[in-house]
This record gives structure tokens, C-alpha cells and sequence, in this order.
């Protein structure tokens, strides 16, 4: 008896769970403003991303050169320099002044002073020759550049005249040996340290969840908005449980979003030929965890929003915020302790770590396990949250129900005793 | 009724409209002094500290050892591990533990007494770039030093002066000078253009959102008759509190940047209070055309959130725009904050002629003109179009 009761309930909570799940994927569908986020942000943000990274880096960074000295071995300077790929001298000339004006009027983004003793300081060895570098801080890349090159031409030159038959050099060169130690760097997992490679993956994750975040609570506002009684649960004959709705609605969002991520984390990385080393399985077995914790999330909070608009004015500017505390960018060893308890709260934070280790690094679910079970928890906290804040919606809509229903009713009482007056 | 008493109105009309709605507060206060705490207490340093690293001591010598301790006095980097194998450090850097390996290899010490050149390698993770990149520098400066030191000891046994044997070792110095930001502080560098960049997304979104209530409340119609019927009169009024709040603020973030926290300024005060009044002025301009062109609240919203939030990379700050694919170069123009970037760095870091930025000045007040090509759309639309929720 027990048991058909039992089995009664649990056929009936799926019967209802799967029209939730029609009646909300209906809804995501017919809202403009929803699908803008579930499908076209998804869509092309990748795709910009991608475009405005494409170089990865600077190539090419103009530079001025004054070349005070103007002897054979500045301009074999010059001329090394322009040769490398990250640099174009595009002016070489005798007075700083003209230089400073060329940077002014941003034709050139760095100046190479190469004094007028460069060469006699060279050919008697007797001390160091020094070459200034002068740079438009505007952006960090363009230092890069310069410094690398103007660092890489300077070694080479010096090796090279280290190793010419001068006699100044040869005989006190052997004797304090030039290169006691060598030295030699690779860069891992992003070896043209691509701008693009580096931040491109962790924006692919974070849109997920700001996404997420937006389109769960538009439809939870709007809801309110519609909604007779200002919750997001509705008075409607399937919206009867508590574990039906939020297992319902999220099935819906999990629907989507299975979607989103083939094209977020299959598709995109082989379009633009992001560095890649990972195993499918454990970047699926990843992802799982955050799509949970990111739907979850975004059902909990959806509670607390009271209008449609509400989410776009709340949510989007923290999407910056969490790039950052997620550690990508600036490390995390050396986020203040407030802020990283912060960035615990949101998947974001152990998804995006995870994500680029597992995705770029090649690591796997044994080396991401704190992350990943980080996720699992944040998975399951915020589902028992979600299923709180329905709840109380629900509990919410009857007493509303009840109120109105008996306002109704005593008002009719006190007319049906007038008239009886 | 004159046009200032008519303004008045407006105003006093617009001014309990935002009390009456605290995520006004929000969006125009709350927010951009959150993202303002956020990153300047995140690199409250300036550089990372610490950041830690592996080194491989296949050697295990008091030379290796000393070259260890040299490494780990450097102030950006922490040898947080000695390891005796390569694998060991490769797995610590995929647990996300270390962003550097060290590798000092066998007989290392043994090698470079007898003059047999022993190879050091480094290895920088770089799908973290900010701490590769520092980290690629610091062991560069480590192995170079190891190299020099063993140099000039056995220079100066041989009785060389120190000039001389620096010159033998590395004839040509690179001195580099960061012309404005000599520390190469990354807060300098980003947030003097983050902050902005989140003030310009929550103007574009207030405007939208204040204009789109309008028409969501069905009160279009009432503030127009308010704005005798004329929608540049209307728009002014409504929008004069915004345009003063948000200017209180962005001069607020300002006053912390250049004031309390010092970064640079070198033209002085004038420039980027002028920069930034027309940045607030140019986002709202960039908000009503927005709406003008879509006005329906839950697309012109959403769009602008996309818009918004690519406007961190199409200002340029960190990727530079001419860098960018030859096509999206001329579309960083449409993004109000990216000349306001373009006159910090003129007028702020470098310290340019004021005819420099001449230019980006009067393309944010460019702005202010697009919200007149769609006037007459944007009356038909307060109008005539019903809000559908």
C-alpha cells in the first residue's frame, strides 16, 4: 500500500519535473533578452576574443632609433634589431629631440640611445658600453618587446666580439672563460606567450557562469514581474513540489548549456588553434561539477532579484572582478586573504584554475582534486540553497494565495451582510 | 513656464525616481567604489610577491645550494620546493603550486671549476603570464649573475680590475628606462583604466535602464509633458542628476588614484578631470543612442552588457590596440573609454603637450552628438511603443 503510494509520487515528480522542464526551456526560447546571453554571448564572444588576440603578441613595435655614435657597430645594432621579429626601427636619427616628438605623435613607441662612445668603449674593452632604452609605458607589450630584443642583440653582439680576433679580448677572454656557466629558458604550455592563449580559455569559462548568472535571473525577474503574486513559483497544478521545480528548470539550463560547452570547449579551441594538451575525459569530467555549481548559483541568487533588469545592473561589472581573484592574471599566492575567501563562493574561481591546468597544462583530475572537489561542494551547497529559496517562494505564493483569497472572502461576507440589511 | 523652472522640475522629478530605487545607489556609487577597493587593494604591491617556484638541485652542492639561496633573495620569487627530480616539479606546477622550475644539473660545481661550461635550465609557466613573464626575468637575472660571479671571482684572481672583466663578460649593457612607470607597477598600468572602464559600463547601463523605466512604468508620456513635450529639454533634465552623481564619483576615483595613492600625473590636475567629465558625458550620449536604436528595455539592456564588457579589451589598455586584427582597429574608437586611456597616457603618464590629446578630446565630445540623429526615433518610441513585460 505504502509502496504504490510511494511509487505514485515519485512517477508523478518526474511527469511534473519534465514539464517544468518544457515549460521552461518555452520560455527561455521565446525571450529575446534571455537568449542574447544563453546563446549569442556564448556565440561570439569567443569569436571576438579571439580576433582581438590573434597577433598574441607584439610584432613589429616601432621603434626610433639615435644613433649618436653612427659608426659599424651601432648601425650593426640597428640593424639587428630591426631584423627581429618583435621590432621595426622606423627612424634612425642623430638628436633625442626629434625622437621625443616622434614619440609624441605616437610614430614610434620607443627610443634606442646608443651613445657616441659605443663603439670606441667596444673595441678597447676596458669597461661596459651601455645602450638606454627609453619606452611609451602605455602598454606593458611594448616594453616587452623592446627589452627582449634590444637584451637578445646586445648578448649576441657581445658573444660575437668576444669570440673576434681582438687582442684586447682574446687572451684575457680565455682567462676568465666568458660563459663559465650557459644558460638556457622554455616557456610551458604557451610558448610564444600569447596573450590570446593565455587569457582567451579562462574568459571561455567565466562566460559560463556570468551567463548563467544573467539568464536564470532574467527569467526568475520576470517571473516575479508576470507571476500573480510577486514570487518566482507560480500557482499552477505541476509546480507542486519543491524538488520537482528545481530539478525541472535546471534540466532545462543543463540543456542549453551541454550545448554551450561543446561549442565553448570543443569547438573554439580547435578553431583557433589555442595550445591544447588536455584529455577529453578529464575536461569533461571537470566541467560536469561547474555547470552544477554555476546553475545552482544562478537559481539561488535568482531568488533574492526583484526585478528583470536587476541582474544585468548587479552581475556584469563583477565579471572583471572575477577574472582577477580567480588567479589567472595576478596570481593568487598574492591575493589579499579577503578576497580570496571571496572568490571561493563562486565556481569561477576553482572552474577557471582547474580548467587551465587540465586544458592548457595537461594536468589531470588527480592534480586539480582540490579544485575539483571544491566545485562538488559549492555544487551541492548551492543546491540545497536553491532548493531553500524555492521553498520559501512557495511558501510565500500560498500564504499570498491565502490572504488574498480571504480578504476576498470577508469582503464578500461584509457585502452579503449589508445587503442583508 | 521657463526653460530653467522646466529643468528644475525635471531634475527634482529625476532625483526621487533614484531615491526611490536603491539600485540606483548601486550602480551609480556602490559599484564602481567596490571595483575601485577591489583592485587597488589587490595590487596594493604593485608587483607580485613570492611567487613560487621549484628548483631542480640534481647537483646537491654548497655552489648549487648558494645559487639556490641567491634565487630565493630575490623579492618576487619564493624557491618554495627542492626537488631531485624534473617530474616531481613538472607535477607540483600542474597542482598549481609553482609557476617556475630551476634546473641546476649534475656535477654542476665539479664543471664549472674545470672550466667545462654546465648548462642551467629555467622553465616559466605561461599559461599564467604575469607570473611567467616576472618569473622568466628573475631566474634570467639568476642564472646571469651565477655566470658573472664565477667570472669575476676567477677574473679577479687573475688580478683584473672589475671593469674589465665586466666588459669581457657582457661587453653591452641594455639600461632600460619605463618612461613614466619605472617600476613597471601593474597597478599604474591597469588601473587607471580599469576604474574608468567600469564607470563607463554602469553610465551606459543606468541610462539605459532609467530610460527604459520610462517606458516599463508607462510614466514616458507624464515626463514628457514635464519636458514640454520636447524630447532634447526632457532628456537634459532627466539626465542632469546622473551626469552630476557620476562626475562626483569619477572625480572621487581621481582624487584616490592621483591624490591618495600618488600614481603619476604629470600634466597635473586639469587635464583628467577634463577627460573624465567628458568620459561621463560621452557615456551617457553613448547610453541614449543605444536605446534610441533598440528601444525595447530587455534588448537595449542586454546589449549593452556585451558592449560594455567588451570595452575592457577594445580600450587597449592591456592588449594594445595596434596590435589588434587591421579590422577591429578603427572599432576601439567606438568606445568612449578608449580615449579617455588615450589621454591618461598623454597627459598622465607621459606627460605630452596638451595638442597631443587635443585630438581624443574632441572625439569624447564627438559623443555627445549621436543621441541627435535618433531623436526623432527615440519620441516615437517613448510615444508609441507599449512595454511588453
Amino acid at each position: 500500500m505504502k509502496n504504490t503510494r510511494l511509487r505514485d509520487m515519485i512517477t508523478e515528480g518526474i511527469y511534473d519535473s519534465l514539464y517544468i522542464w518544457k515549460e521552461e526551456l518555452k520560455k527561455v526560447f521565446k525571450d529575446g533578452g534571455v537568449l542574447i546571453f544563453f546563446l549569442l554571448a556564448p556565440f561570439i564572444y569567443p569569436v571576438i576574443y579571439s580576433f582581438i588576440y590573434n597577433n598574441e603578441v607584439a610584432r613589429n613595435v616601432k621603434m626610433v632609433v639615435v644613433d649618436a655614435s653612427d659608426t659599424f657597430l651601432s648601425r650593426e645594432f640597428t640593424r639587428r634589431m630591426n631584423a627581429a621579429p618583435d621590432v621595426r626601427v622606423v627612424e634612425v636619427c642623430r638628436d633625442m629631440e626629434t625622437a621625443k616628438r616622434m614619440l609624441d605623435r605616437k610614430e614610434a613607441y620607443g627610443i634606442l640611445l646608443i651613445p657616441s662612445d659605443f663603439s670606441k668603449t667596444l673595441v678597447r674593452g676596458e669597461k661596459q658600453a651601455h645602450v638606454s632604452l627609453y619606452c611609451d609605458m602605455s602598454s606593458l607589450l611594448y616594453y616587452k618587446a623592446f627589452y627582449l630584443t634590444a637584451t637578445e642583440v646586445s648578448l649576441e653582439m657581445g658573444t660575437e666580439l668576444q669570440i673576434q680576433k681582438k687582442p684586447a679580448y682574446t687572451s684575457r677572454a680565455e682567462e676568465i672563460q666568458t660563459q663559465p656557466i650557459l644558460s638556457e629558458s622554455t616557456a610551458l604550455y604557451n610558448p610564444q606567450s600569447g596573450f590570446g592563449s593565455f587569457l582567451v580559455p579562462a574568459i571561455l569559462v567565466l562566460v559560463v557562469q556570468q551567463t548563467l548568472l544573467l539568464g536564470i535571473g532574467m527569467l526568475s525577474g520576470t517571473d516575479r514581474e508576470r507571476n500573480r503574486f510577486h514570487t518566482i513559483v507560480p500557482l499552477k497544478r505541476h509546480f507542486g513540489g519543491t524538488l520537482r521545480v528545481v530539478f525541472g528548470k535546471s534540466l532545462a539550463y543543463l540543456v542549453i548549456y551541454i550545448v554551450v560547452c561543446i561549442w565553448l570547449f570543443a569547438v573554439v579551441p580547435n578553431l583557433f588553434s589555442f595550445p591544447r594538451v588536455s584529455q577529453p575525459f578529464h575536461v569533461l569530467a571537470f566541467l560536469l561539477p561547474y555547470l552544477f555549481a554555476c546553475i545552482f548559483m544562478a537559481m539561488t541568487v535568482s531568488g533574492f532579484l526583484r526585478s528583470r533588469e536587476s541582474p544585468m545592473l548587479i552581475f556584469v561589472f563583477t565579471s572583471v572582478l572575477l577574472l582577477f581573484i580567480s588567479g589567472i592574471s595576478w596570481p593568487k599566492e598574492a591575493i589579499p586573504p579577503f578576497w580570496k575567501a571571496i572568490g571561493y563562493v563562486f565556481p569561477s574561481t576553482p572552474g577557471i584554475q582547474g580548467f587551465i591546468r587540465i586544458h592548457s597544462m595537461g594536468a589531470t583530475l588527480k592534480e586539480v582534486a582540490f579544485e575539483y572537489r571544491l566545485l562538488w561542494i559549492q555544487a551541492a551547497v548551492y543546491f540545497l540553497s536553491a532548493c531553500l529559496v524555492y521553498r520559501t517562494q512557495y511558501i510565500l505564493t500560498r500564504q499570498r494565495m491565502k490572504r488574498r483569497y480571504q480578504y476576498a472572502k470577508e469582503r464578500r461576507d461584509r457585502k452579503r451582510a449589508r445587503g442583508e440589511d | 513656464m521657463s526653460i530653467l523652472e522646466c529643468l528644475w522640475n525635471l531634475c527634482k522629478r529625476e532625483v526621487q525616481r533614484l531615491t526611490a530605487q536603491p539600485i540606483y545607489l548601486f550602480c551609480m556609487v556602490a559599484a564602481p567604489l567596490i571595483g575601485l577597493i577591489f583592485f587597488l587593494s589587490l595590487m596594493r604591491d604593485g608587483l607580485p610577491e613570492n611567487l613560487p617556484i621549484a628548483v631542480v638541485d640534481m647537483d646537491d652542492s654548497s655552489t648549487s645550494r648558494q645559487l639556490t639561496r641567491l634565487l630565493d633573495s630575490f623579492q618576487i620569487l619564493e624557491v618554495r620546493e627542492r626537488t631531485q627530480s624534473f617530474e616531481e616539479a613538472r607535477i607540483e606546477m600542474q597542482r598549481g603550486h609553482i609557476y617556475g622550475i630551476f634546473y641546476i644539473p649534475e656535477d654542476f660545481a665539479k664543471k664549472t671549476i674545470t672550466g667545462k661550461q654546465p648548462k642551467i635550465s629555467y622553465y616559466t609557466n605561461n599559461s599564467f603570464l604575469i607570473a611567467g613573464s616576472l618569473l622568466f626575468r628573475d631566474m634570467k637575472i639568476g642564472a646571469t649573475l651565477a655566470n658573472a660571479s664565477v667570472g669575476l671571482q676567477t677574473g679577479l684572481a687573475k688580478g683584473y680590475t672589475e671593469d674589465l672583466i665586466m666588459a669581457a663578460l657582457q661587453p653591452i649593457v641594455i639600461d632600460a628606462h619605463p618612461l613614466g612607470n619605472p617600476w613597471l607597477n601593474y597597478s599604474i598600468y591597469l588601473n587607471n583604466t580599469i576604474i574608468p572602464t567600469i564607470l563607463e559600463l554602469m553610465i551606459i547601463l543606468v541610462t539605459v535602464f532609467s530610460l527604459g523605466t520610462e517606458m516599463k512604468l508607462g510614466t514616458a508620456r507624464e515626463w514628457l509633458q514635464t519636458g514640454r513635450e520636447s524630447m532634447i529639454l526632457s532628456l537634459t533634465g532627466k539626465l542632469i542628476p546622473h551626469t552630476v552623481i557620476f562626475t562626483l564619483v569619477g572625480f572621487l576615483c581621481c582624487s584616490i588614484l592621483y591624490g591618495y595613492q600618488s600614481y603619476p600625473l604629470a600634466n597635473g590636475w586639469p587635464p583628467i578631470l577634463l577627460a573624465m567629465l567628458l568620459l561621463v558625458l560621452a557615456s551617457q550620449a553613448f547610453g541614449i543612442f543605444l536605446f534610441s536604436l533598440i528601444p525595447v528595455l530587455r534588448l537595449s539592456l542586454s546589449a549593452t552588457c556585451l558592449l560594455g564588457m567588451l570595452a575592457f579589451s577594445f580600450s587597449g589598455f592591456t592588449f594594445p590596440a595596434t596590435e589588434m586584427a587591421p579590422a577591429l582597429q578603427p572599432l576601439t574608437n567606438l568606445f568612449p573609454v578608449r580615449h579617455y586611456f588615450l589621454i591618461y597616457v598623454d597627459q598622465g603618464l607621459m606627460g605630452r603637450p596638451f595638442i597631443d590629446s587635443f585630438g581624443s578630446y574632441l572625439f569624447l565630445l564627438g559623443f555627445l552628438i549621436l543621441p541627435f540623429f535618433l531623436l526623432k526615433n527615440l519620441k516615437d518610441a517613448f510615444l508609441y511603443i507599449k512595454y511588453i513585460p
